[in-house]
This record gives structure tokens, C-alpha cells and sequence, in this order.
């Protein structure tokens, strides 16, 4: 199954929504609650990235009978140094998205708890491809 | 401890409820949803002064089914029906955050949640 979902720049007040709707197909299909909220917590976290790093773009998720793949696509500035933003409490977020409760450092490294794999591919102003990877058996 | 009691505790206003009969076991506090994210793993009532949509996100990724904002916020129609769709239960308490957890600990809600 492939989805495909656009996710709109600037706008915290729906940011989630694409995840939202991911969340609910996976509840519909009976998947194992536990891997439900590791896809929804990382795609979550991705897209609020996407929506005030990023200034949008687009998710593309497939769903088969043994894992889920999100991919987030921005066109944004890229990430500058990639190690520190994967370090818990780094962050260059602004006033504006901490008062949204956002921007303390947490989303790169809340991806990395949750997925099973996580790729990230940045260029600076060219913008950032994460993709995350979450199996639905017991094994992972 | 049911949200009925946990309302009466912290003499709070019930603005959003879809089951009262949900049993809570752990609270936690917070502003940064992030850190709900990262650090939550039960499914416990969350105590925000944040009010933001963003705040029943995070609730409905976590499974989380109740919120209290603290300190006299109210949140807007808009986050009270997004709730509701979600089947997730709000409350409103003028305790502020430290008080309102105080409360709810000593009143027996222990769990620890993360």
C-alpha cells in the first residue's frame, strides 16, 4: 500500500495531520500497538521537522504485511552538521516553535529511538530525505 | 485513579471526555512534547501548561488518553474538538504544575510512566 501525503509549511496548528492519518490506517490493518506508536512517534517527529526546518514538503509512506517505510522530503537548508543535531538538546530552532513546545533538541534523537533503520540524506540549500523504517515483527 | 477523581482533586473543569471509566496509573508533567515522547512509556494523564494543538498530537501518538492544562489555561474550541475526535479526555485546572502533581501523588497516583 502507498500513501502519499503533502505536508504544508509553516503551519504548526495542522502539522501531525499526516501522521495522524498514517496512525489511523495502521490501527485499521491490526498492527501490534507497540510498533504503531514507534511508526507514528518517528514520522511525527519528521514531519514537525519538515514543517519549521524544512518549509514543507512531502511524505511518502508503504505500508506491506512486514513493515512500514516513511519517507520525508523537504526542500529546506539542510542540515548543517548532522552529528550534533543527532545529539539529545541540540537545537536551532527559534522562540516561535519552543513556545509550540517543539525545538529542544529531542526530534532527530526521538527518531533514532523509535525507527528501526533511520537514513538521512542532507544538502545544505538543496534541503533533507528521511527515511525511517519500522518492522512490524517481534524480532525488531 | 478515574478522571472523575483526579477532576476533584485538582479542582479542575472537564472539557473533554470521552470515557470516564478509563483507569489511570501515572502522570507526567510537562511542556516540551518531545520529551513526553521520548521519555513516556505507559500510557499516563499528561499535565501541560503548553496549549497548542500540538499537545493532542502528541497525546494521540503516545496513546496517552488524558490531558490536564495547568496554571488557568483554557485551551480553544479548536483543540477541545480535536480531542474529542480523538477520544482523548481534557481538563482544566487553575492548580500550577507543580502543585497540581503534588497533588495527584499524594492522592496515590504514583506510577511512575517513564
Amino acid at each position: 500500500m502507498d500513501l502519499y501525503y503533502e505536508i504544508p509549511a509553516d503551519d504548526l496548528a495542522h502539522a501531525g495531520e499526516a501522521s495522524s492519518r498514517v496512525k489511523k490506517k495502521l490501527v485499521q490493518l491490526g498492527i501490534d500497538p507497540v510498533k504503531i506508536k514507534k511508526a507514528a512517534v518517528s514520522m511525527y517527529e519528521a514531519e514537525i521537522n519538515a514543517v519549521i526546518h524544512g518549509g514543507g514538503g512531502s511524505a511518502d509512506v508503504t505500508i506491506d504485511s512486514e513493515k512500514i517505510i516513511i519517507r520525508i522530503t523537504d526542500s529546506g537548508p539542510g542540515i548543517e552538521d548532522l552529528e550534533l543535531a543527532m545529539q539529545e538538546g541540540y537545537t536551532t530552532a527559534s522562540d516561535d516553535i519552543r513556545e509550540m513546545g517543539f525545538g529542544a533538541g529531542m526530534g532527530l534523537p526521538n527518531m533514532k529511538r523509535y525507527a528501526d533503520e533511520l537514513d538521512i540524506q542532507t544538502t545544505k540549500n538543496k534541503g533533507t530525505v528521511v527515511t525511517i523504517v519500522v518492522y512490524f515483527s517481534r524480532q525488531h | 485513579m478515574k478522571l472523575q477523581e483526579i477532576a476533584k482533586i485538582l479542582d479542575a473543569e472537564i472539557l473533554a471526555c470521552c470515557d470516564s471509566d478509563v483507569e489511570i496509573m501515572s502522570a507526567c508533567g510537562s511542556d516540551l512534547m518531545s520529551d513526553v515522547m521520548a521519555f513516556v512509556k505507559e500510557n499516563v494523564l499528561l499535565l501541560t501548561g503548553l496549549v497548542s494543538p500540538q499537545v493532542i498530537r502528541t497525546a494521540e501518538m503516545m496513546d496517552i488518553r488524558a490531558v490536564v492544562f495547568v496554571r488557568g489555561k483554557v485551551p480553544g474550541k479548536d483543540i477541545i474538538d480535536m480531542a474529542s475526535e480523538k477520544g482523548i479526555a481534557v481538563l482544566a485546572t487553575c492548580e500550577p504544575m507543580f502543585i497540581a502533581c503534588g497533588k495527584l501523588y499524594s492522592a496515590g497516583l504514583t506510577g511512575k510512566g517513564v
